[in-house]
């Protein structure tokens, strides 16, 4: 009985910690790193209503916004060579900035100009948040803007950077934060230790551009979480504890979007799209389309369909089964950002500003509704209780149904 | 009476001998915090330590101490003493303490003070009050921190923009004499030179516009970056590049030539002056004298592999190509001895055939960490040609 008392307490903590994560927006693309904000019900009627506040950021950023529990941070950089690194919370239900932390770049800050120094994306455990920069600064806060470590990646490793800029988002998983670093003169991938901010593993990684962020394989019953590194090689699989390959696809990917996972299979920006199921430390292709090639945003999978944006704002809906391209809908202007599906529906924000709601139906898709927010929005955004989250070259926007 | 005066004295001694001894052990223990944070060493040891370090000092108040312990210290070392300080800062508002105005300005303008605490410390200020940049701003043309010239710059600019043209040259040569940004040097010298002033951007900057080059050298496949031609090894051995010499190029023998740019921003445009040898390699040289032994900044530009030299020691190396080119693309620092420097660039191009990798070019100048010209002795004099010397 007593054990039938104590398993039900621990399932009832893993439960709440676990719906309590679920409501978080942890890293890009999201917690799994696949674009789903999984139970969040979103505005599908945008309008100027639904805009709940709109904080003004120092700085540019491509980077997206992470949400966790109820503060939404951000990184951006700011002045002339882009050196000087911001880290913003802000609250979540009022727009009101908490704290704003200030570092000094120790990397190289060059970048082409439609990037910036704050071009990746932030991650979180809960506990601390991970900013991660173009210059290779790595730099962990707590969740009052402490300084828990900085790691000058950059200044580590001088020469690898790119002079268009570097772009990768890091992801953690478990205790282990994981980047990419990768560029023509020197590349490397490396999980450092969430709380010391020690590297636990290096790799070396094929010596090309790379501007693809890493992946997550969640855990199965045999197979702990893997994190998955793309490069124009291919996706290799790597154990985040100790950097042990555990798997290579190898017939070449994307250098731009990355791969997504969703229900065991891996979408991978390959040779168009590749679709493959992994099984401990091999993996069974499934099927690859010439005709769903993703451009700059990263596929989105869910519902058996799996969503591609080309470089003339085509969105693309494939089968997940068998690779076949279903429809597509031609929205307007270029995207950079990765659109996300919540609710049944995919939210996608172009490079001008205008967020467009789409309805996936069954042959073809219909844009719901859409706004202007006359700001050029680059990153990918974030979702979280029922709040919208994106950030333009000026501000942190928060969509959502009016109260 | 006598003992109670006694001991109201003894009572006041052992006052101020503890407050004495708490007020001393408290500045010890920020000397302390701020000496643990400038030992920090990249690679992320000693973290833990850091954060108590920084715990400390955030409730102690030290603004000013903090601030002068950004001074010689590593980037690293920098941001953890400036997140020192804005805990400092936020500990201090939240218990409503009014900041040290006065002494944070005295801070600002020390200028032996590092550049990069001087203008968090006037940031801090102008959080507070605006008015503090029309205070300060105007006085910090030529000021060791290029974020406080920039300002500077910026307000001259605004100024001679809104004045006639006869009155708006002098305030735009003033605005460049402080100038160490490109942007703003374009913007001053087209207004100047609309204005009929001559403008030598190339020495403003510190550009080297006489090389000697010789090329090209095989870079079939890239291999020819990780090939030491002789150039390079005679570079190496500290031997003078001698112009008689003939080597074993690419295409047949070849031997150095006297090139010269006469581009503003000190391009040597090698596709153009030369030829766009499809996976070669070129090596250009030239001589700095410099009146001192001088630590500065060597600046580069270029879409090309490149490896550089200076005096026999290679200082840096890049295998990348074609990922864009900018002024002061990398920044390399360089200890130069007095009296002449050999400097040594070697540029490779590979066989990209898009149009956009087909630039075959490098701009290099030499600086101070404000982006500031570092010029050579007896700049005023003819221009050697046939060495290669930048005088």
């Amino acid at each position: 009985m007593k054990r039938i008392i104590l398993g039900t307490s621990v399932l009832a903590a893993l439960a709440a910690c676990d719906s309590s994560f679920g409501a978080d927006w942890r890293q890009f693309r999201g917690n799994a790193a696949n674009s789903v904000a999984v139970g969040e019900s979103l505005p599908t009627e945008l309008s100027g209503e639904t805009i709940a506040w709109k904080t003004p950021l120092p700085g540019r950023g491509l980077s997206g916004p992470i949400i966790v529990g109820d503060k939404v941070f951000v990184s951006s950089s700011s002045g002339y060579g882009q050196d000087r690194l911001h880290v913003v919370c802000v609250n979540a239900d009022s727009g009101e900035q908490v704290w704003q932390r200030q570092f000094d770049a120790t990397g190289r800050t060059m970048t082409h100009d439609k990037m910036c120094n704050a071009t990746p994306t932030m991650a979180s455990d809960g506990e601390r948040v991970y900013a991660f920069f173009s210059s290779n600064d790595l730099i962990c806060l707590d969740m009052q803007g402490k300084l828990q470590w900085f790691r000058g990646l950059g200044s580590e490793f001088p020469n690898a950077s790119n002079s268009l800029g570097m772009s990768s988002s890091p992801v953690v998983i478990g205790s282990t934060v994981v980047v990419q670093v990768e560029s023509d003169a020197e590349a490397f991938a490396c999980g450092v230790d969430t709380v010391s901010g020690e590297t636990k593993w290096q790799i070396e990684r094929p010596r090309a551009a790379n501007w693809t962020s890493p992946s997550v394989l969640p855990a199965t019953n045999d197979q702990p979480a893997l994190a998955l590194l793309q490069s124009s090689k291919g996706l290799t699989a790597v154990d985040p504890e100790t950097g042990k390959i555990v798997w290579n696809f190898e017939k070449g990917a994307s250098t731009i979007p990355s791969a997504t996972v969703s229900d065991g299979a891996i979408v991978i920006p390959s040779n168009g799209l590749t679709a493959i199921r992994p099984s401990g430390e091999k993996f069974e292709e499934l099927w690859n389309s010439a005709g769903l090639s993703p451009a700059t945003p990263s596929p989105v999978v869910i519902d058996g369909m799996a969503y591609v944006m080309n470089n003339a704002g085509v969105l693309s809906a494939g089968n997940t089964s068998t690779g076949e391209r279903v429809w597509q809908l031609r929205l307007k202007g270029s995207f950079s950002s990765t659109p996300i599906a919540a609710g049944g529906y995919i939210y996608a924000f172009n490079e001008s500003g205008t967020a467009f709601v789409v309805k996936p139906e069954a042959d073809k898709g219909v844009v719901i509704s859409e706004l202007d927010l006359a700001e050029t929005i680059l990153c990918s955004p974030g979702a979280s209780n029922g709040g919208l989250y994106v950030r333009s070259d000026q501000h942190l926007i928060k969509l959502a149904n009016p109260k | 009476m006598l003992a109670d005066c006694v001991y109201r004295r003894v009572l006041l001694s052992a006052i101020l001998v503890f407050t004495f001894t708490s007020e001393r052990s408290r500045a010890d223990d920020v000397a302390d915090s701020i000496k643990l944070l400038q030992s920090i060493e990249p690679g992320g040891k000693g973290t833990g330590v850091a954060r108590k370090a920084v715990d400390s000092l955030a409730s102690s108040g030290a603004m000013l101490s903090v601030l002068k312990g950004f001074k010689g210290s590593s980037p690293l070392a920098v941001n953890w003493l400036r997140n020192a300080f804005e805990e400092i800062v936020t500990a201090e508002k939240a218990a409503s303490k009014p900041l040290p105005v006065e002494e944070l300005k005295g801070f600002i303008a020390d200028r032996s003070e590092s550049p990069i605490a001087r203008r968090l410390a006037y940031e801090t200020l102008r959080d507070q009050d605006a008015a503090i940049e029309a205070e300060l701003i105007p006085d910090m043309l030529l000021d060791p921190s290029p974020e406080f010239r920039r300002d500077a710059v910026a307000k001259l600019i605004n100024e001679a923009s809104a004045a006639e043209a006869a009155a708006a040259t002098p305030i735009y040569q003033k605005a460049m004499s402080g100038a160490v940004h490109e942007d703003q040097v374009k913007q001053i010298a087209e207004a100047l030179r609309k204005n009929g002033e001559t403008v030598n951007i190339q020495k403003h900057f510190g550009f080297l516009s006489q090389w000697m080059v010789i090329g090209p050298f095989d870079n079939k496949e890239e291999k020819g970056f990780a090939v030491a031609y002789t150039p390079e090894t005679t570079a190496a051995e500290g031997k003078p590049l001698d112009p008689a010499v003939e080597y074993d190029g690419q295409l047949g023998k070849v031997k150095w030539q006297a090139v010269v740019t006469e581009d503003d921003y000190g391009v040597l445009d090698i596709a153009k002056q030369i030829e766009n040898y499809k996976g070669s390699l070129m090596y250009a040289s030239t001589s700095w004298k410099s009146d001192r032994d001088q630590n500065v900044e060597v600046r580069l530009g270029t879409p090309n592999a490149w490896k550089l030299w200076v005096n026999g020691k290679l200082v840096f190396e890049r295998e990348e190509y074609h990922r864009s080119s900018a002024m002061d693309q990398y920044k390399v620092p360089v200890s130069l001895k007095a009296g002449e420097n050999i400097l040594l660039l070697k540029v490779c191009q590979n066989e990209q055939t898009q149009d956009w990798a087909q630039k075959y070019q490098f701009q290099l100048r030499v600086c101070d960490s404000t982006g500031s010209a570092v010029l050579p002795v007896s700049t005023t004099a003819k221009n050697d040609v046939s060495s290669g010397e930048n005088r």
